[in-house]
């Protein structure tokens, strides 16, 4: 596991308040100079600490009103059945986040849409003929509240 | 309102948001000036929130991620009120949502370790008022997660 220590935690705690700090700035936020800032930064994506950076928009400025946690349950389990579902379900572009879990269903997604007859139709054609695809459970984002 | 030249240079932008105005402009085919000054537009209108890091938990030494749909009292008055303002000082809670449907709130819990995890469970979550049931999901992998909208 890589360690690490308060410098690094600071950084990623300054991080996650604003994603779109650039080097500089999260030094000044934490005292370092620009360059140990990009070095430790670096380092940090280097070894897969930070995996990846998002662009976050106004969802309903670009139309998008309604958000849907699905909970779905594999109907054939095995290893074959888990990768076919896993390969198609990432790749709609309506799905943004996919999780395997343990629990009451083997994957967790949220699904972005339009409005609720733009999230039928993708439930009906694109999550419902998922290869593998048992029970699927839909809950409704009402809001965030943290 | 945002027009197709808009939608392009979000596309780029969702596509890699580190890259500079430079490399966008060129990829959305436009010159680096207007691009800039869309760019800044959509920033002050709201359109661009911001970024965000994704990170690798279990790196940071947060082996155990719980997902919990809760179910709530809802005969109790101001039910949801009263859970999420206590649920909110929990510092291993990570996100509250309420949703319409099966569960009325989900939460992220992330924990060192199934011990801690557990220690939170019992001292925390079930003091929690007005709960009627939990189902835990634990996560296991984690196979996409963008912020990025199909435009």
């Amino acid at each position: 596991m890589t360690e690490l220590d308060a410098t690094d935690r600071a950084i990623l705690a300054a991080l996650r308040r604003d994603g779109g700090l650039n080097a500089k700035e999260v030094g000044d936020a934490i005292g370092l100079s620009q360059p140990a800032a990009y070095r430790r930064i670096k380092r940090l994506e280097e070894e897969g600490v930070i995996t990846g950076r998002s662009l976050i928009v106004d969802r309903a400025a670009l139309g998008f009103e309604v958000v849907v946690f699905l909970g779905v349950k594999l109907a054939v389990r095995g290893r074959a059945s888990m990768a076919d579902f896993e390969r198609a379900v990432v790749a709609i572009p309506e799905v943004q986040l996919v999780q395997h879990v343990l629990g009451v269903y083997d994957y967790r997604l949220k699904v972005v849409a339009r409005d609720l007859a733009d999230f039928e139709r993708i439930l009906r054609r694109r999550i419902m003929t998922l290869p593998g695809v048992g029970d699927i459970e839909s809950n409704v984002l009402l809001s965030d509240e943290l | 309102m945002l027009d197709d030249t808009d939608r392009r240079i979000l596309r780029q932008m969702q596509a890699e948001p580190g890259a500079s105005v430079a490399t966008i402009a060129e990829r959305a085919g436009l010159s680096h000036a207007p691009c800039w000054r869309r760019i800044r537009k959509m920033e002050e209108a709201g359109v661009i929130r911001g970024r965000r890091i994704t990170l690798d938990r279990r790196k940071m030494g947060q082996e155990v991620q719980v997902f919990l749909r809760i179910t709530l009292d809802k005969t109790a008055r101001n039910a949801f009120d009263a859970f999420i303002t206590e649920a909110r000082k929990i510092p291993e809670v990570e996100a509250i949502q309420t949703l319409l449907g099966r569960v009325d709130i989900r939460m992220d819990v992330a924990a060192r370790d199934l011990a801690h995890y557990q220690q939170i469970y019992r001292d925390r979550i079930m003091a929690l008022p007005h709960i009627l049931d939990v189902e835990a999901l634990m996560l296991v992998s984690e196979l996409k997660n963008t912020e990025s909208l199909p435009i």
